[in-house]
């Protein structure tokens, strides 16, 4: 599975699509709405919520400022640990590097070709999977959701929940038809009982456990003082991957340091919450380079740019990198919850992916020069974002430059980018404005969610927005129900 | 040092690194980290609690994330154990190196000890674990296993399907985050537990027990109390 969809329709086309599933909207709804008011009992336990966001931010703007220096602590921390550190600067080295290991690791043992996998953005943004597949290797994903996923042939839809868009029935299915061809087949009369199904992973995905020989994983965090690597979980398919097999390779962004092991006293206290709206989640497992008798004896740690410092190099956009992929962002957010996150065209969807993507990948697709107009800025995630990105503020900043055009950085080089006036970028950005905006029920939710603490809400929308808000206002509430508004305009798109 | 590993990305930590320090052109030549700001004023822990409280919020939370929680006085932990492990069923159970010998001197199962030499297959076949913990946090129920002896190797709490972590109160447990960490050792491989392994990627139902063990009970053994009368919860 790629981590960047080519091919994928621009935001307004895939949302389109996506509005007409019930099944997917019927899931995304339920979900985001229990995660949502699940989250907000959670945070409301602790009275001081507000100064660990600002800590959080705090410390996620210091390191990001002196990036260059916490890389060479960290690296220097985990080499004297045992590790060993490779950098990658973008997707494919980072790819060539784990494939050069892992065959390292097998030998010429052709058995030995596959690794167990833990959940891990970075290395579904570099579409590891499918380099390692063309090297003949087999990467098995472990987390219950992504195994949905995998097996399914399916895209990721969400963060935290990959495969929220799919409900008991659809899992059950894909359980009972693809289990076999990929090792321990479904057990027989598997009915769509959540226990069950997750019993029948458990059977299913333990024999790849006990046998694999090289883990592969990413980090909520590394600690740059210590070269300890932090990886939260719930299932304890992490634990598995990262203890059992011999060797453990780990690929994680740059971005993802933190300075002191003080720092993680602010972090496992805000990201379990935020996430998972618990006080903490199951597990939590920490190493620091390697332990002799215990866990893996090789471990090798790939530090990942691949668009990173592009984004570093813009002063409104950098602060998409202090993200620390809770979700709590999509959960909140009306566009996402009636346009599903495939719409988004990337591993990071909703509206952190609507900041990301187009920094990581530059905005000269058609989706990615979308994505900063798939949104009513109404600034809920800006209000639940526990390392306080402005969102809404970093959109309006990425619609400039797409409209404006002006100078950027690609690849490390400094690139001027032509404005999108006249082109198909600009309708295709029109359009995703048009379908956030128009939207009635995307946008009832939004107004309903937009909060006071909310800094930025601009009344005149820059760029191609800029002729609309000067000529109309929002569109008031309608009486009428979504489904009922959209059956009879379309959406509004004819 | 790193490492090129093989392939052409020798020159690939200076380009990163060169991209880093263009991209903070920024940033002030003689600015340091410190010199950014990190207001924490968030709190040690939150709220005032006794001792005695601060336990007591430990066995609320651990039970809210359904651990069984039991409470027994140091000479009654023998036979709790040996109770426990025989409810369950347990014909084996594996025992970290430094795990007090008495703690199981009662106990029916066969005692497996932990040793590097075993392969995941060997450990799949034994029915429980007992161990210690390095730290209890009370406001989030979270159990910390650091290795150390009465703890073993991080696989050993993994691959079993029950888990009794024995947990000496008040010594071990801290009320916050913050004061576990400052507890412990970095350099110590870590495992923080709150509740048994659970899933919610089916429509969102909580489901306990995916891979790591089903069942997870907690003993807060009080090892001050001179003839307090065990109680059970
Ligand atoms: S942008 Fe903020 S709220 Fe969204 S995933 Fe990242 S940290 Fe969480």
């Amino acid at each position: 599975m790629s981590g960047t969809y080519l091919g994928m329709p621009a935001f307004p086309k895939a949302a389109q699509d996506a509005v007409r599933n019930e099944t997917l909207r019927g899931n995304l709804r339920h979900a985001t709405h229990t995660i949502r008011d699940k989250r907000a009992k959670a945070v409301a336990e602790l009275a001081d919520w507000d100064r660990l966001r600002t800590a959080g931010k705090d410390i996620k703007d210091r390191t990001l400022r002196h990036l260059d220096r916490y890389l060479l602590q960290l690296e220097e921390a985990v080499t004297a640990a045992g590790g060993t550190v490779h950098w990658a600067a973008d997707a494919e080295e980072a790819n060539r590097i784990v494939t050069y290991l892992v065959k390292a690791a097998g030998g010429s043992d052709s058995e030995q070709r596959e690794v167990v996998k833990v959940k891990s953005m970075a290395t579904q943004e570099i579409g590891l999977n499918v380099a390692l597949e063309a090297e003949g290797i087999a990467a098995y994903e472990t987390d219950l959701a992504e195994l949905i996923v995998q097996l399914g042939e399916d895209r990721p839809s969400h963060i935290l929940v990959p495969a929220i868009h799919r409900n008991r029935g659809e899992i059950r299915d894909i359980f009972e038809e693809k289990m076999g061809s990929w090792g321990r087949p479904a057990p027989a009369g598997l009915t769509d009982n959540p226990a069950e199904l997750a019993e029948a992973a458990r059977v299913h995905l333990r024999e790849k456990f006990l046998r694999a020989k090289v883990g592969v994983s990413g980090a909520n965090f590394m600690v740059a003082e210590t070269g300890t690597l932090v990886v939260v979980e719930s299932e304890g398919n992490g634990r598995m991957c990262l203890t059992l097999p011999e060797t453990l390779i780990s690929v994680v962004g740059i971005e993802k340091v933190v300075p002191t092991w003080q720092d993680l006293e602010v972090f496992l206290q805000t990201l379990p919450r935020s996430s998972t709206a618990e006080r903490m989640n199951p597990y939590t497992s920490m190493w620091t380079g390697t332990t002799d008798g215990d866990g893996p004896q090789t471990f090798h740690l790939v530090l990942l740019d691949n668009g990173r410092t592009d984004t570093l190099a813009d002063e409104v956009g950098r602060q998409a990198l202090r993200c620390i992929r809770c979700s709590a962002c999509l959960n909140v957010c009306p566009v996402y919850e009636r346009a599903g996150g495939h719409a988004y065209g990337s591993v990071y969807p909703g509206p952190i992916g609507a900041i990301l993507s187009p920094q990581l990948r530059g905005t000269g697709s058609e989706v990615d020069a979308s994505l900063p107009y798939a949104s009513s800025l109404c600034g809920a995630c800006y209000d639940v974002c526990p390392v306080a990105i402005d969102i809404p503020e970093v959109l309006v900043h990425l619609r400039e430059r797409v409209v404006e055009g002006g100078e950027v950085t690609r690849n490390g080089e400094r690139v001027t980018i032509k404005p999108a006036k006249g082109h198909a970028v600009e309708r295709a950005a029109m359009r995703a404005a048009r379908w956030a905006l128009d939207h009635p029920g995307a946008l009832r939710a939004g107004q309903r969610l937009a909060s006071r603490t909310r800094r930025i809400h601009p009344k005149r929308l820059p760029g191609p927005g800029r002729a609309w808000s000067d000529t109309r206002t929002l569109p008031e509430m309608p009486a009428e129900s979504f489904r009922d508004w959209w059956q009879r305009t379309r959406g509004g798109a004819q | 040092m790193s490492s090129s590993s093989g392939s052409k990305s020798s020159g690939s930590r200076e380009r990163v690194l060169a991209r880093v320090r263009r991209a903070l052109a920024d940033v002030p030549r003689d600015e340091r980290p410190q010199d950014v700001r990190v207001e924490r004023g968030y709190l040690r822990v939150h709220g005032d609690r006794t001792t005695e409280q601060t336990v007591e919020l430990l066995a609320e939370n651990l039970a809210d994330y359904r651990a069984l929680v039991h409470r027994v006085d140091a000479a009654g932990l023998p036979r709790l154990l040996k109770r426990l492990l025989a409810a369950h069923g347990s014909q084996s159970v594996l025992v970290p190196p430094g795990l007090p010998p008495r703690w199981l001197a009662a106990a029916d199962p066969a005692l497996v000890p932990d040793r590097e030499a075993d392969t995941a297959y060997e450990l799949d076949t034994v029915d429980s674990v007992v161990t210690g913990c390095a730290v209890a946090i009370a406001e989030t129920g979270t159990l910390v296993l650091d290795g150390g002896p009465d703890q073993g190797r991080r696989r050993i709490t993994l691959v079993p399907d029950h888990h009794i972590c024995v947990v000496r109160v008040p010594d071990q447990v801290v009320g916050s985050v913050p004061e576990a960490l400052e507890r412990l050792d970095p350099g110590r491989p870590q495992t923080w537990i709150s509740g048994p392994s659970a899933t919610s990627d089916i429509e969102l139902n909580r489901v306990e027990g995916v891979h790591g063990p089903r069942m997870l009970e907690v003993i807060l053994v009080d090892d001050r109390a001179e003839g307090q009368a065990p109680s059970m919860r």
